[in-house]
């Protein structure tokens, strides 16, 4: 699904990763740790070619990002559902919308059944209309994670998705995540935090990547 | 071919396309707004331009056409030889290859001629004027230099003046003005491409989160330059209309040229000529469109 091989990556004057080789299988479930700078962004953003390898190839669902032109790129993303810490919405549309943008950009139209029981699933029926800035820290998570499966992708990245919620958000975000792998999608999650790393042992068979010294380690046994 | 027809139909998907992908790009606001405004202002001018290219195209081609086919001999001589030298000259004339009519002038048309200048009260007896003939060319021409020699030879006292002098600057100086016309047209268009370029690179980089946002969600380049270039070439069209109407409108209202100015003819445009200015909205949506999407993928190449 995903594989690395041989990255090395700097990033303003400093190399954040150094010759790192790994590669996710289809339907496994990751964490990636690692102290704040050691580059657990930048490694996500070089699984959906926002940033390239100053060395070395990143390959997605068997594709070389750096051989993808820009509209293949484009392709390449709506098999990938990205979960930002920031969430990134359009903010002058109404969240229905915002949530539905991927189907819309793809040509699609989004379902109104579908589209409703997606946001019940994340516990957002209530919002369909409201102006992502009206939102909680909560909701726009859950809001961007409705919107990273909206196109039910093969592949989900989540850079830090209880980055800016409670406890309790997280636990569920996490339940969401974990859906989500048992129903078949490969999962990235980018996260500091040991604890929710923790939590995820009783539901999910996972593995940690811990990014230390420009080199990711795949650490101890599964979860 | 069927390249040509694939730019053609991409071109079309740009500004028709999903209306949805307009949505995905906040309101401009004073942005758009002033690109409205500067196309309404820019096409208001263009039909100036356009009139005064036109008006002075049909006038050079007046002058020459009227002008060019005839020639004037003026005979200056004691009032007792006057009439003599008048008919040697039609005589000369009417043995000269190349001209086709030639009659003395009456006193009431010298008087005719003179009144603009002198008024209508004009004492013709008393002033020594002198005897006009006017010659009409035949299509070939005549050598005036030859027709010269030989009124010199048979009237001392007649003077051929074939117009040349001043029509020649003349038609220069309405040529050289047309010509200023359109280079204010092509001055005008260029300066509409380069207002909308940049009303366009300031709402493209306004709007950089919104368009890294959309290539996250898998949009490709032409899904998000549809948003620009739709808005931005349909806002320049209707500015561009309304300039265009406004223009036409106040070359209609300008004062028209009666018989009195029959010579130096009005501002504006003249039978069919009115559809000429019909063409600059079009141009003016040719024009935005190029500078939106020439702008809008020059942005978005920098977002990977």
């Amino acid at each position: 699904m995903i594989e690395f091989q041989g990255v090395t990556l700097g990033y303003a004057g400093r190399e954040l990763l150094s010759d790192v080789t790994i590669k996710l299988p289809p339907g496994s479930f990751h964490f990636l740790t690692g102290p704040s700078g050691s580059g657990k962004t930048s490694l996500i953003k070089l699984c959906y070619g926002e940033m390239m390898p100053s060395a070395g190839r990143v390959e997605v669902f068997g594709q070389d990002l750096g051989a993808l032109g820009r509209n293949a790129t484009a392709q390449m993303r709506r098999r990938i559902g990205i979960v930002h810490q920031d969430c990134q919405f359009l903010d002058h549309l109404p969240l229905a919308e915002n949530v539905a943008l991927p189907l819309h950009v793809a040509g699609l139209e989004a379902d109104t059944g579908s589209l409703d029981e997606l946001l019940a699933w994340v516990g957002l029926s209530g919002q369909a209309d409201a102006l992502p800035p009206a939102l909680s820290g909560g909701e726009r998570q859950r809001a961007a994670l409705a919107r990273a499966v909206i196109t039910s992708p093969d592949l989900i990245l989540a850079d830090e998705p209880t980055g800016n919620v409670d406890w309790e958000m997280s636990l569920r975000l996490l339940r969401l995540l974990t859906e989500l792998n048992r129903m078949g999608k490969t999962v990235l999650v980018a996260t500091h935090d040991m604890n929710l790393i923790r939590a995820a042992k009783p539901q999910v068979q996972a593995r940690v990547l811990r990014i230390q010294g420009q080199k990711l380690q795949l650490a101890g046994a599964d979860l | 071919m069927t390249r040509l027809r694939l730019r053609i139909n991409h071109a079309l998907a740009l500004l028709t396309g999903n209306p949805r992908a307009d949505r995905v790009v906040p309101p401009s606001g004073h942005t758009a707004t002033l690109t409205s405004l500067t196309a309404a202002a820019m096409a208001f001018l263009a039909v100036f331009a356009m009139a005064l290219a036109l008006t002075t195209g049909r006038l050079a081609e007046r002058w020459s056409g009227a002008l060019a086919k005839t020639a004037t001999v003026r005979i200056s001589a004691p009032a007792d030889q006057i009439d003599r030298q008048t008919s040697n000259v039609l005589s000369v004339l009417e043995t000269t290859p190349g001209v086709e009519f030639a009659r003395g002038l009456t006193e009431d048309e010298v008087r005719a001629l003179l009144e603009p200048w002198l008024g209508p009260d004009l004492p013709v007896d008393s002033l020594p004027l002198p005897q006009l003939v006017e010659i009409t060319e035949a299509d070939q021409g005549f050598d005036a230099e030859g027709l010269r020699r030989r009124l010199q030879a048979e009237a001392p006292g007649a003077v051929l003046d074939d117009h040349t002098r001043w029509r020649r600057p003349l038609i220069s100086s309405a040529n050289r003005i047309r010509s200023l016309g359109l280079l204010s047209l092509i001055l005008i268009g260029g300066a509409t491409a380069a207002m909308i370029t940049l009303a366009t690179q300031a709402a493209l980089a306004a709007n950089g989160q919104v368009i890294r946002t959309l290539r996250l969600v898998g949009a490709e380049d032409s899904y998000i330059a549809r948003a620009f270039v739709r808005r931005f070439t349909l806002r320049a069209l209707i500015g561009a209309l309304v300039g265009t109407a406004l223009g036409m409108g106040a070359v209609a209202l300008m004062p028209a040229a009666g018989e009195e100015g029959a010579f130096l003819t009005g501002l504006g445009f003249s039978g069919a000529q009115w559809a000429w200015p019909l063409a600059i909205p079009l141009l003016a949506a040719i024009v935005a469109f190029t500078a939106t999407r020439l702008a809008a993928f020059r942005t978005l190449r920098t977002v990977r």
